[in-house]
């Protein structure tokens, strides 16, 4: 399973609202298969806006959203998830009247050729297997966001979108979930990652997206990142 | 609520099931004990069916369904008139009520409900209120407000005798039927995937939307089936005294109680909070006469002092 050719993510010019107040200036970006991309900047840079616009959440939007060659325009999120988008909300997202394994077992499968089977994810997730039975949010925090990854890898998406998946947790934990980016990453999967851990990014990232007050200020590739880092966050106020 | 009064009255009047209210005479306070918890059950059942469909329609859809007392109102009066026109009585009236009122329900959410859920939740909530006040009032005009006769179905209109201890038949009948209906609903709820669906919209339906899930698919159905169940409290309770049009009014106000109590959104919440408030108001109705429904609201304050989701809620279902 390697990079499909035309499976792109391209926002074009996209812009978003609460309400009167604007959250998302015209921010044009993209991730080529297979590709590792994050958002980089500070609280309310309108990080989550973007990803939560990407997945069809926030509906105040203007501008374009395509994915694999489809517009996605007003459909819902439902039919995004469906055609591959996997969400991992900064919440993690896990329902506690839910089991471990039906937490897991919920969303529907988008692609069978893509999809881990419940034995994979068990094998590579132990803990999940161990825990099966219980209520999804009665696990630690790293485990639930294990799940929460390993919910949509059960999908077959083909596109991540990771909300601060290391946030509150420890660095041994952090370091799993860079190994299971990377693991992804092979498959032929693209993420979109938004992380306040610029270090973390780092060790992930193929591009970074420097963004500041709703609008894309840089966009630089890793080594370029990594060579100015503290220069570029002191630009972002970080 | 300007008719307060009357309307309690008719309710307090209304339940034959205050008829195992005589004092205990063979001094044996365990057989009092006993009868009231019976009644408690049964009560409870009522309370616990209704509060079930109010869950399941507040999680999936995200409306709080004012009307669900006068859906209650409509399946007990569609009993009687079922009973009046064709003779079919209450065996009949069961299935055939439950039938009608999912498909009321799922008439209401097309016709109505569906155009408002975009907006303030408030929109949906005045629309059912509004629907409450045209519905009781079409019932008042058409068969009046004196009510209508039920009587208890043949074969359950007795009593069942256990040493000291005498119950009503169906009494028993309709607390072990309401919890048998609780139990097959919490079975497809935990082991069917539609019950898995909507367990996980009734929690966070914008999550299941990310994940794949077309709630919007679920949205007829689940309402219908929330009505069907409080129709269904409804013909259940017909038996039990005068079935008036203002039955459903005092009802739906004990009901918020039981979904306050039970945690909102919450429908293992519902079913517990049901029959904790149904026992509440038989020990208060057989040791404290007319402050029966104090304790309830008593029960409602101490829960929202000490858990404010409520026994069952979480803290995001409550913000």
């Amino acid at each position: 399973m390697t990079p499909v050719p035309g499976e792109i993510l391209e926002v074009d010019g996209l812009s978003a609202w609460y309400g009167e107040a604007r959250v998302l200036t015209d921010v044009n970006l993209r991730v080529a298969p297979g590709e590792v991309v994050t958002l980089v900047g500070r609280n309310g840079a309108g990080k989550t806006t973007l990803l939560r616009s990407v997945m069809g959440l926030h509906r105040q939007v203007e501008g374009s959203v395509s994915w694999a060659g489809q517009v996605l325009g007003r459909s819902s999120a439902d039919k995004r998830a469906k055609a591959g988008i996997g969400w991992v909300p900064d919440d993690r997202g896990i329902y506690a009247t839910l089991s471990v394994q039906e937490n897991l077992l919920l969303p529907p499968i988008t692609s069978k050729a893509d999809a881990w089977s419940l034995e994979r994810v068990y094998e590579q997730f132990p803990v999940l297997q161990e825990r099966r039975d219980f209520p999804g949010t009665k696990l630690s925090g790293g485990e639930q966001q294990m799940l929460a990854i390993a919910r949509v890898l059960r999908t077959g998406s083909r596109l991540l979108l990771l909300d601060e998946p290391s946030e509150g947790l420890a660095p041994v934990i952090v370091q799993q979930i860079g190994d299971i980016i990377r693991q992804i990453k092979d498959q032929g999967v693209s993420v979109l990652l938004v992380e306040q851990n610029v270090k973390f990014a780092a060790t992930v990232a193929d591009r970074h997206y420097l963004l500041a007050q709703g609008r894309v200020v840089e966009s630089r590739d890793n080594d370029s990142f990594q060579s100015r880092t503290s220069e570029l966050l002191e630009y972002l106020g970080m | 609520m300007p008719p307060a009064r009357p309307e309690r009255a008719a309710y307090r009047a209304g339940p034959k099931l205050e008829n195992n209210r005589t004092a205990p005479t063979t001094g044996s306070h365990m057989t009092a004990f006993i009868q009231y918890t019976l009644q408690g059950l049964a009560l409870g059942g009522f309370y616990a069916l209704a509060a079930l469909g109010l869950a399941v329609i507040f999680g999936v859809l995200g409306v709080v369904n004012f009307s669900h007392g006068a859906c209650y109102m409509l399946g007990a009066v569609g009993a009687a008139v079922l009973l009046d026109a064709t003779g079919l009585g209450f065996w009949w009236a069961l299935p055939l009520m439950t039938i009608a009122m999912f498909l009321f329900g799922v008439l209401m959410e097309r016709l109505l409900v569906q155009w408002l859920l975009r907006l303030d939740p408030l929109y949906n909530f005045l629309l059912t209120f509004g629907l409450t006040l045209l519905l009781v009032d079409v019932v008042k005009r058409k068969y009046g407000v004196s009510g209508l006769p039920y009587p208890l179905p043949a074969g359950l209109d007795g009593r069942i005798t256990l040493g000291a201890v005498s119950l009503s038949t169906y009494q028993v009948f309709a607390a072990v039927f309401s919890i048998s209906v609780c139990l097959a609903v919490w079975l497809v709820l935990t082991k069917t995937r539609v019950g898995m669906i909507v367990r996980a919209s009734t929690e966070d339906a914008e999550r299941s939307r990310a994940l794949g899930i077309n709630v919007s698919r679920w949205v007829t159905p689940v309402f219908g089936f929330g009505i069907a169940l409080a129709g269904l409290a409804g013909v259940l309770r017909a038996p039990t005294g005068s079935v008036t049009a203002d039955m459903g009014s005092f009802f739906i106000i004990i009901l918020f109680a039981v979904v306050v109590i039970g945690g909102l959104g919450s429908i293992l919440g519902a079913v517990v909070a049901g029959f904790l408030v149904g026992l509440v108001e038989a020990y208060g109705q057989g040791y404290a006469g007319r402050f029966s429904q104090v304790f309830i609201f008593m029960l409602m304050a101490l829960v929202i002092l000490v858990r404010p989701s409520g026994l069952f809620g979480r803290e995001e279902a409550a913000s």
